[in-house]
């Protein structure tokens, strides 16, 4: 991996050590050979514990830190003056917009020393090779998709990206979550990210497919849940995704859930949204139960393969889909291997043209584009800005406001409730809840040492959490380097602790990203034990559960 | 402008079993010797790993030099005149199995293992009655229900600690203790599994050529006689949980997995895998 050749990793809103930890040997390996590590994260995570220096921000001011790191650059001319002349735009505009952003005024924002800040601009404009991975704690904010475009701005101006060894690394969160967007499963996009709205490539897939596709962009899931609010959305097929314990205000989803006329789930576990379909499809395991592709955060296709049967009456979705297709009225699917429409797959997305099933199974993978049969594959993207002229659509800069939270904090939620993942957990639990963890230690909400003395609170106390969207009963954790006025905790034990019951509904428009990462909350004493058996007493209500096998949180 | 940078290396020439023959400069001789399809015992090399050379298994003759060289950690010497099959090479290798297997119990120990032992002669019988050995007898220790210990198992290797070391986890829960007779893997002030600094990547076990670290399902199996390699399949897939995309091969006995594994040579694993990828397929069976 490139990442062991870089000479400065900045890891930005990504706990890689627990939440991506073979990526992470990597990163080590890359620091074992040389590099400097930074991280950049409101806690002091098992990752910041590996790095040379540790930028804790207050929760949702990384676009202030992108800004005053990117002004620091110009101001000491440590600029790829080449770079940006041939292959971006904006760049005028863009040192006007972020010229406020000094290093005084950056640490007031986000509580970053400057000296911190100063060091981490010049770090990474003088690497030779220089990279930014971020996971969601860039994402899962209102401005999760400006959060990335900050941090592009930081790679433009200094020409880390379409490199070797330099670049951007979204890392991604699930195992195929990469492949569901090649193969087209967004509301915008056609196979291999062509766009639905563009009638040439609209053409060619229905000539292919013998159909009509509707013209217009569908719905992101966020949307979905609003035009459910507006009875537009009356009927859901819900394939491998567990809505009622991912949503971000939960009590809010499983409501707009019961307004469908018709809720289809089809997913390996009765999940709690199971329960609440008209129609269940029991459906095979993907990784162990179904032959097919995953698509890694490399761009990498590689081929997933069944060991064992699935039990009962699971089926592999691949059949489960044809079936009903042929009894809606169109049986010419036929009983397609996945062979077969991988191959078919070929034929209408070019960047997997060159990917044979029988590359795949000989190379173990290849990664995309990969556009014909002799192709090797494609390390990294981008290369096409270092042509001169550079090719394609010059990289633009993203002139994006710096906006705090919408959650606000106030004298009645004073608190930042951040959510986060545990090394040996996954999502809302589902997957991992049925192996045995000798680490796992459950669910608690973490605060500082501080804030747990001015509430007269001590270690293993339970607390009424609430937030602007509810109240839940949750056992506390002081723990002590954690910043004054920050909590969090994870989400994987929904069915005991529904954490998304409080969680913020704050949505990013561009993304439908909802803001997992800053609630506003307030912590108070339990009441009486009878608070606490009533809450318990409402869970009971609820059908038992098990949980998502993917998840919303990508 | 999307090229990956071609590494411009010198060769090195050097005579190996009498043949001239030319490596990149840094290879070992192991590396050469795999190369040229010259079949090498390894107990303590990994391919995935710094090799650590205390196991002295892979050793060979060097021209000029005094004793034999470990072959995994020596690199090769422009000149360099090296014989691997010599009667002195294999005398050391048979003793060093001999003494090894004196003092271990090394009937799970990986197949290659017992094949080399047969290659050489190895007789560890005449080194005196194992079972009144102090470190044969030793209780398995099962501290959790992801992996056992079995510690008389255990030619102290280095693999382990290396994995879960600075060659991979970077997690450092084991390392050598005691010295001499008494040298043995432990944790820090040998704490039980659960209350050390381990976080069950279980990478141990996938480098340990012994047997002596396992997973728990393979232990129980062992124990019940329901444990049957010849009847096991293994299926190479990619792990369900987060986006690396690491290969999982998944361990099947009558239609349950009983093991995962990671191969050495995959670009995103090297073999090491984390708790979830290792531990956390039991959902397929709930």
């Amino acid at each position: 991996m490139e990442i062991e050749e870089a000479d400065v990793i900045v890891m930005w809103g990504s706990n890689a050590r627990n939440a991506h930890p073979i990526f992470f040997h990597h990163a080590l390996r890359g620091v074992a050979n040389g590099a400097r590590l930074w991280t950049v994260d409101p806690r002091r995570t098992g990752t910041a514990k590996f790095a040379d220096h540790w930028l804790g921000l207050n929760v949702g001011t990384d676009i202030g830190l992108a800004h005053g790191v990117a002004r620091e650059i110009i101001a000491a001319g440590l600029t790829d003056d080449e770079f940006i002349a041939n292959a971006t735009t904006g760049y005028e505009e863009f040192v006007a917009f972020v010229e406020p952003w000094t290093l005084e005024h950056t640490s007031s924002v986000t509580g970053v020393p400057a000296e911190a800040i100063r060091d981490l601009a010049h770090a990474y404009a003088t690497a030779d090779k220089a990279q930014i991975c971020w996971t969601l704690g860039i994402t899962e904010h209102h401005t999760g998709v400006d959060n990335v475009q900050s941090l592009c701005n930081l790679s433009l101006l200094t020409g880390h990206v379409g490199r070797w060894g330099s670049g951007l690394v979204p890392l991604r969160g699930q195992n195929n979550v990469q492949g569901g967007g090649d193969m087209g499963a967004l509301p915008n996009k056609l196979s291999g990210f062509q766009d639905v709205e563009d009638d040439e490539a609209r053409a060619k897939f229905e000539a292919a497919w013998e159909c009509t596709i509707p013209p217009t962009n569908g719905w992101n899931l966020t949307q979905m849940f609003e035009a459910m609010g507006r009875d537009e959305l009356k009927a859901v097929y819900c394939i491998g995704e567990n809505p009622v314990d991912s949503e971000a205000d939960a009590v809010h989803a499983r409501a707009m859930l019961e307004r469908l006329d018709l809720l289809v789930v089809q997913d390996v576990f009765m999940t709690r949204t199971a329960e609440m379909a008209d129609v269940v499809f029991p459906a095979a395991l993907g990784w162990a139960e179904s032959d097919g592709t995953a698509t890694n955060s490399e761009r990498r296709v590689q081929r997933m393969r069944a060991a064992v049967p699935p039990p009962g009456e699971a089926r592999q979705e691949v059949g489960i889909i044809n079936d009903l297709a042929a009894l809606m009225g169109d049986d010419d699917w036929g009983q397609p291997t996945p062979q077969e429409l991988w191959d078919e797959l070929r034929t209408v997305s070019p960047m997997h043209g060159g990917m044979s099933w029988d590359r795949l199974e000989a190379e173990g993978g290849i990664q995309w584009p990969c556009p014909t049969e002799d192709h090797p594959g494609t390390s990294f993207l981008h290369g096409r800005l270092w042509e001169r002229p550079a090719q394609g659509r010059l990289a633009p800069f993203s002139c994006v406001d710096d906006r705090p939270p919408l959650d606000v904090l106030t004298d009645e939620f004073p608190l930042r409730l951040t959510t986060v993942r545990a090394l040996d957990s996954y999502n809302t639990g589902v997957q991992t809840e049925h192996f045995p963890s000798p680490i796992r230690t459950g669910e608690a909400l973490s605060i500082s040492t501080t804030d747990a003395e001015a509430l007269g609170l001590v270690d293993g106390e339970r607390v009424t959490v609430s937030s602007r969207r509810g109240a839940i009963a949750m056992t506390i954790e002081v723990e002590e380097h954690l910043a004054v006025g920050l909590c969090h905790t994870t989400f994987h034990f929904p069915e005991t602790t529904d954490i998304n019951q409080i969680t913020s509904d704050a949505v990013d428009p561009k993304s439908g990203t909802a803001e997992f990462k800053a609630a506003a909350i307030r912590i108070d004493k339990l009441a009486s034990p009878v608070a606490e058996d009533r809450a318990a007493e409402d869970r009971a209500g609820d059908p038992a559960s098990t949980n998502d096998p993917v998840g919303t949180h990508a | 402008m999307n090229e990956v940078p071609v590494m411009v290396t010198t060769m090195v020439e050097f005579t190996l079993d009498g043949e001239a023959v030319r490596v990149p400069e840094g290879a070992t001789i192991l590396d050469a010797c795999q190369r040229e399809g010259i079949d090498t015992p390894t107990l303590c090399w990994a391919e995935n790993l710094t090799p650590v050379n205390v196991c002295r298994v892979c050793v060979v003759e060097v021209e000029g030099s005094r004793v034999l060289v470990p072959s995994c950690s020596r690199p090769v010497e422009e000149g360099m005149v090296v014989a691997t099959d010599t009667e002195r090479v294999r005398t050391s290798r048979r003793m060093v199995y001999e003494l090894l297997a004196s003092s271990v119990e090394m009937d799970r120990a990986d197949p290659e293992v017992h094949a080399w032992m047969e290659h050489y002669g190895a007789r560890p019988e005449r080194m005196g009655d194992r079972s009144e050995i102090a470190t044969v007898a030793q209780p398995v220790k099962i501290q959790d229900d992801l992996y056992v210990r079995d510690y008389e198992r255990c030619i102290l290797c280095y693999k382990c600690v290396e994995a879960c070391g600075d060659d991979a986890q970077h997690t450092f829960a084991i390392a050598t203790a005691g010295r001499g007779f008494d040298a043995h893997i432990s944790t820090e002030h040998d704490v039980t599994l659960p209350d050390s600094a381990c976080v069950y990547c279980g990478n141990c076990i996938g480098v340990c050529p012994t047997g002596a670290l396992a997973f728990k399902t393979e232990h129980d199996m062992r124990e019940a006689g329901t444990w049957d390699e010849s009847e096991q399949q293994v299926t190479t897939t990619v792990c369900p949980f987060c986006g690396v995309g690491c290969n999982l091969e998944l361990h099947t006995q009558d239609e349950r997995i009983v093991k995962v594994t990671s191969p050495a040579d995959h670009s995103v694993t090297h073999g090491h895998l984390c708790i979830k990828g290792r531990f956390g397929w039991q959902h397929a069976h709930a």
